[in-house]
């Protein structure tokens, strides 16, 4: 028996053991309201997306229904479907976007910060700056940003320069 | 034909999809970064696997599964090179 061929043997015999009744009525609803959340989440987004202010924000607001939506979704499909290969498949689409969700957001706020398209004004605290030796990012100030007296890198944090290492260094670890 | 009650839901979160899908497109259009429109379009992506999450629950099938995998794979590939693109064109 080749390997496909046990694959949907598997299948077939999950798709016979398919639960009917009360309770699988009461999964299907389940299935419903799991998908209604993901639908919720998606759509709390993409209200961010034309509500907020700037990249960094948007991207805060558009990383959340990124894992918890699409797993919320999966779980739905797998207690609607009840086979083995949906459950596999939601499985996989689960671990992948769990893995690969946080990796894409971080580079798309890395290069935000790198190429200056932060609003620094809207910034309480800016560690990176201090851990990269310079005040603006390298592309300077976006558009429409003005600088604020003091700078939002020179927020007061507790610290005196006194408790800084003597080395100019500067950690970012609190 | 789908029972009332499953129409009934179908209709409300089939709305709320569009809706969703049509403020991701209206910031990807407006940008004004490439970065906005990387992270509206990520966003799209999530609008789409949820449509098609929700079109297997309401039609018990599994043919839009392997979609699913697709769309994941292909929203993280795109987002993370047009991120090192955009880094790489401010120096």
């Amino acid at each position: 028996m080749t390997a496909a061929a046990a694959l949907a043997a598997v299948g077939g015999a999950a798709a016979e053991e398919r639960v009917v009744g009360p309770v699988g009525a009461v999964l299907d609803v389940l299935a419903l309201v799991c998908v209604g959340a993901g639908v919720a989440l998606a759509l709390v987004a993409a209200l961010g997306m034309l509500r907020l202010p700037d990249v960094l924000t948007r991207l805060h607001a558009g990383a959340k229904p990124q894992t918890l939506g699409v797993v919320l979704v999966a779980i739905g499909v797998a207690l609607d479907v009840r086979t083995a290969t949906a459950v596999g498949i939601s499985t996989l689409v689960v671990v992948i976007q769990l893995v690969t969700a946080p990796v894409a957001a971080h580079m798309v706020g890395r290069a935000a910060y790198r190429t200056g398209k932060v609003r620094r004004d809207l910034l309480l605290v800016d560690e990176l700056s201090r851990l990269e030796g310079h005040d603006e990012p390298e592309g300077g100030l976006p558009d429409g940003c003005v600088r604020v007296p003091g700078g939002a890198a020179a927020v007061d944090d507790g610290r005196t320069d006194d408790d800084r290492p003597a080395d100019g260094s500067t950690s970012p670890v609190r | 034909m789908l029972p009332t009650g499953t129409l009934v839901v179908a209709l409300v979160l089939g709305s709320a999809l569009l809706v969703a899908a049509l403020c991701v497109v209206a910031r990807a259009v407006m940008g004004p970064t490439i970065l906005d429109r990387v992270v509206a379009l990520d966003v799209l992506v999530v609008v789409l696997v949820a449509s098609f999450g929700l079109y297997a629950v309401l039609t018990d099938t599994t043919t839009a599964l392997p979609v699913l995998v697709v769309l994941s794979l292909v929203g993280f590939v795109g987002s993370v090179s047009v991120a090192r693109f955009a880094a790489k064109e401010s120096r």
